[in-house]
């Protein structure tokens, strides 16, 4: 019994794990034998980036069921602590590999930081209350950046608020400029790089969720009182959840950001919050696969409607509308079904599907 | 059946427990909702290996009741000793992880996870690991888990529910999921385990094998059981001391016999009799 | 005196949003749902009544009007469509399909107007009344915003409080299976709430245009965002909420912007919104709901 369930939520995570290795595989080998357009190439970090984001805002919405509009308020804390904390480490440090692991952790420490500071009071909070509230967050998180200068120089970072007051010494640089953010950028995250990131991620939430303290989170979100009820904190477990979710989401801003030359704050606005709320929705709730495979699709479809140019983000709302009214209304689920056993039955020997 | 004695408190327990502290001692319990005391003056006493009963008519309070023990309502007046100590101030978690544990007259399960998973939820503070052991798998989570999945097979056996232990617990028919609640609430360990109407839904047979396994609960747990229910064959054929709510105030206390024959009770359930 | 003007300036602001706060929480309290669509026909409004004065050069009454009735038409259409077949689905699947229909209004505004921003001329004569020896102006389309809201929110409680439909609206929201029981047409009373929602969401854009004069596909965007902020500040579901916390966002944000800082000013409001949130979890004059146990 324990056996066959151990295998298959065990087998189902792995078949994750295998099609994320896929993917990255086959994509090495597409680029190597030089099948990859530039513009496919281009992307590939973004959606490693939007997958980790998508999977993390899963763990907040989908396991720990708690609406959350600001994902993107942690992916840019990370962001930009790691875009200072990689620009300093490049002036000492030779490989960027190294500089790029450093600036995601920093990014990640940044962000779940973030995240206890915004958790501990909100999480008492709940349903559109919280969702609202999170939304607040993303938008202060949004206005702290875009009026925050940084720069550096022979005596070590220097920070200002609202006006750039900074005197930078000779050799000095700013790395990052208020509302124009941040410029001239090494380049240094890799697909490489984001895989490992997915995989790291994954390998977390799986584990977690199979874990004491997922059953905990698990058991929030379908019934806090029972919960309590049984000895379990709730602030507790959400708060663990929440903050688990902005590190992730710190370390997917540091991989974005440092994938262009230049960032500016408004990437991470409210719209990609919903964005990636979208991913997660239509990728199904506490379904990690799901969520991996919206989040490249979805980031990859926009890019493949360029030649529709124009329409493309029209086709993008009616396809999210149509998907919507696909799974959730009864009629046209039972008409989409019914087409679908049509079909099964006339591949099939015929005659099955007249019921 | 044990015989109910008077204790130097006011409360009553079973002959059997005389020499023990009693389990739960409620004095002058009451709260109010804007102005309407929904619950006034309570006391009871619970023995240590009582099987107790909280009855009354729909709307007396007595959910209300287990709403205040455990704390989902703080108490506006009166005091409760769990095991002795004062549960004053503690919240709803502190108080289960003192010894109380319940069951909810509308089923509360963890719909989407799987009947042991409901039940390893309820051991969740008395498995030992991290969180980081957790994640990282270390051994201490192996051996941990190992123990609960036993743990929670062998609760699940006192209702003969093992085979159930991969279904959803959403998915179960109406009777499973109470007794579901019920191993759930026994896997915390429990001093005092409360029962908000058990046998709601239950057709007869199912209902007395539910007698046999409250009675096969505390003997084999040694542990108190306070209940509500309306069904009256359950709470006379295996309660030992029964209080009787109305309007939020106790009416009566006393064994099975003396409340079937208690006129104030009678009264209650049926209504007065019109004088001449 | 200065205080005086930024207290004005803040009230009128603070209407718009209430009006647009408005079309929120009618909804959310009949349909439960957040209409994410509503800034955006906020913007449709705008556009016809551009078109409909500085094309065609028709009276701004005329443009209010057409826009109106353009919105009204739209929010029903839209409830039809999108949100109808959805009734019984989970809540994140509407809000999905809401943001859906925001991204489609935004983008179809794009495809038949353009992306770039027209100047929107206001409705309201130029001019302004004088106190104090003129230390204190105030100009017409203040005053015109202030006393619209005023009127719009007389009107709407007389409307709920004393009409047949107002009364079929506050039991929906209620309990929609006894508001169907007692013989009322569900559907139709959630589609009013649109059209009303909607309706108001014309004038506010009228107004809001007026005062911030640059109109593109996505000016509906940020002042529908606060105004939702504004109708959660007030209590969602909860029509005086909406007035409250859209005249006290307003004000909060026109001090913050004179007092503390420009760049902050929408933090700032956030921060507020937080802070209440905190204190008051339901919001100003929101109901506290008890889950029974």
């Amino acid at each position: 019994m324990k056996q066959a369930k151990m295998n298959r939520t065990t087998r189902s995570n792995l078949i994750t794990y295998l099609m994320v290795i896929a993917f990255f595989v086959i994509f090495q080998i597409l680029i190597a034998t030089g099948n990859v357009s530039s513009l496919l190439k281009g992307q590939l970090v973004p959606i490693c980036a939007y997958v980790v984001m998508a999977i993390s805002l899963n763990l907040v919405v989908g396991v720990s069921g708690e609406l959350s509009l600001g994902h993107a308020g942690f992916m840019s804390a990370g962001a930009f602590s790691g875009i200072v904390a990689a620009g300093y480490l490049q002036t000492m440090m030779e490989s960027e590999t190294l500089v790029l692991l450093i600036a995601m952790i920093i990014g990640g420490i940044v962000a779940a930081a973030a995240g206890v500071i915004v958790g501990v009071p909100i999480l008492r909070l709940s349903g559109d209350y919280l969702a609202i509230v999170t939304l607040a967050f993303g938008q202060i998180i949004k206005s702290i950046v875009e009026n925050l200068y940084v720069g550096y120089d022979a005596n070590g970072l220097q920070f200002s608020m609202v006006k750039n007051t900074l005197e930078l010494g000779e050799g000095g640089k700013m790395l990052i400029t208020g509302p124009m953010g941040a410029n001239g950028m090494a380049t240094i995250s890799t697909f490489t790089m984001g895989f490992v990131l997915i995989m790291v991620c994954l390998f977390v939430i799986f584990n977690l969720v199979n874990s004491k303290s997922g059953r905990a989170i698990m058991a929030l979100r379908d019934n806090k009182i029972a919960a309590q009820s049984v000895g379990i904190s709730s602030s507790k477990y959400k708060l663990l959840a929440f903050v688990v979710s902005a590190a992730m989401a710190g370390m997917a801003g540091v991989l974005f950001a440092l994938n262009f030359t230049t960032v500016v704050a408004s990437k991470f606005d409210f719209n990609t919050s919903i964005l990636i709320l979208v991913f997660v929705v239509l990728g199904g709730l506490g379904n990690m696969r799901g969520s991996i495979i919206a989040a490249a699709l979805l980031t990859v479809l926009p890019e493949l409607l360029r030649s529709f140019a124009d329409y493309r983000m029209l086709v993008y709302a009616i396809f999210l509308i149509l998907m919507m009214l696909a799974t959730n209304n009864p009629k046209l689920k039972g008409f989409l079904q019914s087409i679908s056993a049509k079909i099964k039955g006339a591949v099939g020997k015929g005659g099955e599907a007249n019921g | 059946m044990a015989k109910m004695v008077p204790l130097p408190s006011r409360g009553m327990v079973p002959e059997r427990d005389i020499g023990k502290a009693p389990i739960l001692e409620a004095t002058h319990l009451g709260i109010e909702f804007g102005g309407l005391k929904a619950v006034d003056d309570f006391d009871l006493t619970v023995g240590r290996t009582e099987i107790a009963g909280l009855i009354g008519p729909n709307g007396a309070g007595k959910t209300t009741v287990f709403n205040l023990l455990t704390k989902v309502y703080q108490p506006t007046s009166g005091t409760v000793l769990l095991d002795g100590k004062d549960t004053h101030g503690m919240s709803a978690i502190q108080v289960n992880k003192a010894g109380i544990a319940r069951t909810f007259q509308n089923i509360r399960l963890f719909n989407n996870l799987t009947v042991e998973d409901n039940v390893k939820i309820g051991m969740h503070n008395h498995i030992k690991y991290n969180t980081i052991s957790g994640i990282l798998r270390l051994p201490k989570y192996w051996i941990e888990e190992n123990r609960a999945h036993e743990k929670a097979l062998s609760l699940l056996e006192i209702f003969d529910m093992q085979h159930l232990a991969e279904h959803k617990a959403g998915s179960l028919p109406y009777g499973a999921q109470r007794r579901l609640e019920i191993v759930r609430a026994l896997a915390t360990e429990p001093k005092l385990l409360l029962l908000d109407e058990p046998a709601a839904g239950m057709n007869p047979s199912e209902t007395a094998e539910l007698m046999d396994n409250i009675r096969k609960i505390r003997d084999t747990f040694n542990i108190a059981i306070l209940l509500i229910e309306h069904d009256m064959r359950l709470v006379m054929g295996i309660c030992e001391g029964i209080a009787v709510l109305n309007y939020g105030k106790i009416i009566a206390k006393g064994s099975p016999e003396e409340i079937q024959n208690n006129q104030t009770v009678i009264e209650a359930y049926l209504g007065k009799k019109k004088e001449g | 005196m200065l205080f005086l003007s930024y207290l004005i300036s803040g009230i009128s602001l603070g209407s718009i949003y209430a009006i647009i706060a408005l079309g929120y929480t009618m909804v959310y309290g009949i349909a439960k749902m957040l209409n994410f669509a509503h800034g955006d026909v906020i913007m449709v409004g705008g556009y016809i009544c551009f078109f409909a004065c500085s094309y065609y050069g028709l009276h701004p009454l005329v443009g209010i009007v057409m826009a109106m009735v353009v919105c009204t038409v739209l929010g029903i259409l839209i409830d039809r469509f999108a949100y109808k077949p959805l009734r019984q689905a989970p809540a994140l699947a509407v809000l999905i399909t809401a943001i859906g229909m925001s991204y489609f209004l935004q983008n179809s505004a794009q495809l038949l107007w353009g992306s770039g921003s027209r100047v929107f001329s206001s409705v309201i004569g130029k001019g302004s009344f004088s106190f104090f020896d003129g230390q204190l102006t105030i100009n017409y389309l203040t005053v015109v915003t202030i006393v619209v809201c005023i009127v719009i929110m007389v009107g709407l409680v007389w409307f709920i409080n004393q009409t047949k439909r107002g009364k079929a609206m506050r039991a929906c929201s209620e309990d929609k299976g006894a508001a169907q029981l007692m013989g009322i047409n569900v559907d139709n009373t959630i589609s009013l709430t649109f059209a009303i929602g909607s309706a108001l969401a014309a004038i506010a854009g009228v107004l809001l245009c007026s005062a911030y004069p640059l109109l593109n596909p996505t000016t509906g965007m940020m002042p529908g965002i606060k105004a939702f902020t504004a109708a959660v500040f007030g209590g969602i579901g909860s029509i005086p909420g909406a007035l409250v916390g859209g005249l006290l966002l307003g004000i909060i944000e026109i001090f913050a912007k004179a007092y503390l800082s420009t760049q902050f000013s929408d933090a700032i409001v956030f921060a507020v919104l937080i802070i209440v949130l905190l204190v008051k979890p339901t919001g100003l004059l929101g109901k506290k709901i008890n889950e029974k146990v």
